[in-house]
């Protein structure tokens, strides 16, 4: 199967900020993807890494493709995200919410995966846990990772295969994920600066670069490059 | 920031001042994370300064394009290191026909024009795998600080340094910036104690813990290699521990310098020179978990356990020592059942039955896990005299230009040829279906390379993780097999003495 041409990027973006979106309540459906380990090569298959872009739409349709997708491209009939009451793309308050199976996002360090969940349309991924770096991945992509309790794992896997139209509450403000079918709710770890950036919308490398004069101070003072062959 | 300053000495003395490369009581970790902390964010990250950052043509045309959208340059562009391996072919490398791959590899040269990176380009005698020339060329060296925008970049652990994999928004952070917001990991001591029967590698080792601790059993931590295991390994040997940190969850692996250490590095390319290399080996010999340290976990393993291994699933903690059965399923636990059997499905295995004696259709020597001049020795010691089993497509895949130099200087290129093997050109190869090394649906593979996942090495493929003693055996009686003993007169992991590491060494070792 011919892979597709992933297309051009909107007026002229290339790879900045085009996730960039600011973050604070999402209520809607989820998909149950009650798979464990389930690693970056099967959120976005190794030959969908030959790209030179961020294109959303592209990344988004090679989300957990061989897994939607036989090897002619039909869709797998049993698979979650081919079901009638799941194959709906995630819009405002449908799909946009992620509940994934422990050790969600292992193995390869391709942030493609969180490309291509963030380009299918999702906001959160909720697990009992991530693989660090796709956890560091998802929130460079502002989608949050939200690590819950095992048995509060399982309840929303439940909940949401017996009522597929159940919905979720992620507050990032108040830190809360909340199960509005039985109205469990529990509390989710984020550090205030990161909280701080999906908020208003802000990257990383805008704070690293405000702090070049530390960085040049620290490089005179503390670490000095030593002189050898090849700048180190 | 001053953490060190309140440690007392053993002794009950003062402690002698904020240096952390002296302080008592510190974990090989922690040492070299403090001496780089630039901030440490309120209520946030640690900003991080990055001594090296090494770039491939997958992870990093998008961080390029950032710097382009923000318009700034390459804050410290003689700190970083670009080369391809992914997309490169190894049957030859005048051309990539593949016109998806051929882009990265041309993004990724014009890019490093553009910002003034050196870059290594392919079919030039210093490509090679990332993770296989780092180290060779000594531009990873103990006590630096080194990220890739790849999962392996673990591997240059085993010079003891932090060496870990990053996302492409953290690769543009680190070319902006030479620095990387992280939130510090917790340490983890994994000894290893005792001698590895003969037959036994570095590969055994780690794919044991794997199946000790799961894929998860070190998420959220750096971890440290210690022990007599450890010790009396060779630094490719070391290299291949620390390279398969991340498939027990740890984005770092670390293993304090030592003589074996400094013997390799000495006389690399890029190592210090002279007066430069006494100063940086007086400081390197710091560098090492005191005695008092205190790690978040630490856990012991006896090398008396492990025997050569193989994996039977789709993730590289489910494996077995090669003469056992997988697992029936009342040895699973009731909650992985499911996840058991359709891994089993996927690899088109029953539960119970014995892997040794299966036959294999593919078998691949190479990757930044086993790649090194070692490996090719090792699997030359297997095949020697014999003849490659005619069922098998076997790719032998050197990590780099610099080690197919020396497998053909030390000759071990002649002993493959006639034992009907075809030595390639340096690539990541078959690892990851990104290049035309792929195995073909429900084909067998045998493989020294790090993942057994769900069509890793191509769509449908099954794939079995193993050494390449295992791997070499398997290759000549087209079965499963066990490394015939005694393995051959070549040098092995494990025995250093009489090994030169100088890349010039062309002494025949048989």
């Amino acid at each position: 199967m011919a892979l597709p041409i992933e297309g051009e990027m909107p007026n002229g973006q290339r790879g900045y900020s085009i996730m960039k979106q600011k973050f604070n309540i999402i209520q809607s459906t989820c998909l149950p993807i009650r798979i464990d380990n389930c690693n970056t090569d099967l959120i976005i298959p190794a030959r969908y890494l030959a790209s030179t872009t961020r294109d959303p739409q592209f990344f988004g349709d090679a989300f957990m493709h061989d897994l939607r997708f036989d090897a002619e491209g039909k869709p797998v009939a049993d698979f979650v995200m081919n079901k009638a009451e799941y194959s709906e793309a995630p819009r405002q308050g449908v799909h946009e919410i992620i509940i994934g199976g422990q050790n969600w996002g292992s193995g390869s360090s391709r942030e493609h995966a969180a490309w291509a969940i963030a380009g299918y349309g999702v906001r959160v991924v909720i697990s009992s846990s991530f693989a660090d770096i796709h956890r560091n991945n998802l929130l460079n992509c502002f989608v949050l990772p939200v690590i819950v309790s095992e048995k509060f794992q399982q309840e929303l896997f439940d909940t949401i295969e017996a009522d597929p139209q159940a919905e979720v509450r992620v507050d990032l403000p108040a830190q809360t994920v909340t199960n509005l079918a039985t109205g469990h709710s529990e509390y989710f770890d984020i550090n205030n600066y990161k909280k701080y950036c999906l908020m208003n919308a802000l990257d990383d490398i805008d704070f690293l670069l405000e702090s070049k004069e530390k960085i040049e101070e620290f490089e005179k003072e503390t670490h000095p490059v030593p002189p050898c062959e090849g700048g180190y | 920031m001053d953490k060190e300053m309140n440690i007392k000495t053993p002794d009950g003395s003062p402690h002698r001042g904020g240096d952390a490369l002296r302080a008592e009581g510190v974990c090989l970790f922690d040492k070299i994370w403090s001496a780089h902390v630039v901030q440490n964010v309120e209520d946030g990250p640690t900003q991080l300064y990055i001594d090296r950052l090494y770039c491939h043509e997958v992870t990093t045309p998008q961080a390029f394009d950032t710097l382009r959208d923000k318009k700034i340059s390459v804050f410290r562009p003689e700190q970083v290191v670009a080369m391809p391996d992914h997309n490169t072919p190894s049957d030859q490398q005048e051309r990539i026909d593949d016109p998806v791959g051929r882009k990265q590899v041309e993004t990724l040269a014009k890019n490093c024009a553009e910002f003034g990176i050196r870059h290594f380009a392919m079919g030039t005698k210093d490509n090679g795998i990332i993770h296989v020339v780092g180290p060779e060329k000594a531009l990873s060296l103990p006590g630096m600080t080194i990220v890739c925008g790849d999962s392996h970049t673990s591997t240059h652990g085993a010079v003891g340094a932090i060496a870990m994999g990053i996302g492409t928004s953290e690769v543009a952070q680190v070319l902006a910036s030479q620095t990387i917001l992280q939130s510090k990991p917790k340490t983890m001591r994994i000894n290893i104690e005792g001698t590895l029967a003969e037959g036994v590698t570095a590969k055994d080792v780690a794919l044991y813990i794997m199946a000790q601790m799961t894929t998860s059993g070190a998420t959220g931590y750096a971890v440290e290699y210690s022990g007599s295991t450890v010790r009396n390994m060779s630094m490719e040997g070391r290299l291949t521990l620390s390279n398969l940190s991340i498939e027990m969850g740890s984005r770092a692996g670390l293993i304090a310098p030592d003589e074996t250490t400094f013997e390799y590095l000495k006389g690399r390319e890029y190592a210090p020179k002279g007066e430069e290399w006494d100063k940086a080996v007086e400081k390197w010999k710091m560098l090492y978990s005191d005695p008092d340290a205190v790690f978040d976990k630490e856990v012991t393993y006896y090398a008396e356990d492990i025997a050569p291994r193989i994996t039977y699933g789709t993730n590289p903690g489910a494996g077995i020592a090669i003469d056992e059965c997988i697992p029936t399923l009342e040895e699973v636990n009731e909650a992985d059942r499911t996840q058991f059997l359709s891994m089993l499905d996927y690899m088109q295995f029953k539960p119970g039955q014995k892997l040794e004696g299966t036959p294999v259709d593919y078998c691949f020597l190479g990757a930044c896990t086993n790649g090194r001049i070692e490996d090719f020795r090792a699997f030359a010691s297997v095949v020697k005299g014999k003849k490659k089993a005619p069922n098998v497509v076997a790719w032998l895949v050197p990590g780099s230009w610099l080690v197919r130099q020396q497998i053909i200087d030390e000759g071990i290129d002649k002993i493959l040829e006639e034992a009907g093997f075809e030595l390639r050109l340096p690539s990541c190869s078959s690892c990851l279906a990104m290049n035309p090394d792929k195995v073909p649906a429900g084909k067998l593979s045998i493989s020294t390379s790090n993942r057994n996942f769900v069509g890793r090495q191509g769509p449908g493929a099954r794939t079995i993780l193993a050494s390449p003693l295992v791997v070499a055996a398997s290759a000549v009686t087209g079965v499963i097999s066990r490394p015939p003993l005694p393995v051959g007169h070549l040098p092995l992991y494990g025995e250093t003495s009489g090994m030169s590491s100088s890349t010039d060494n062309s002494d025949k070792t048989e």
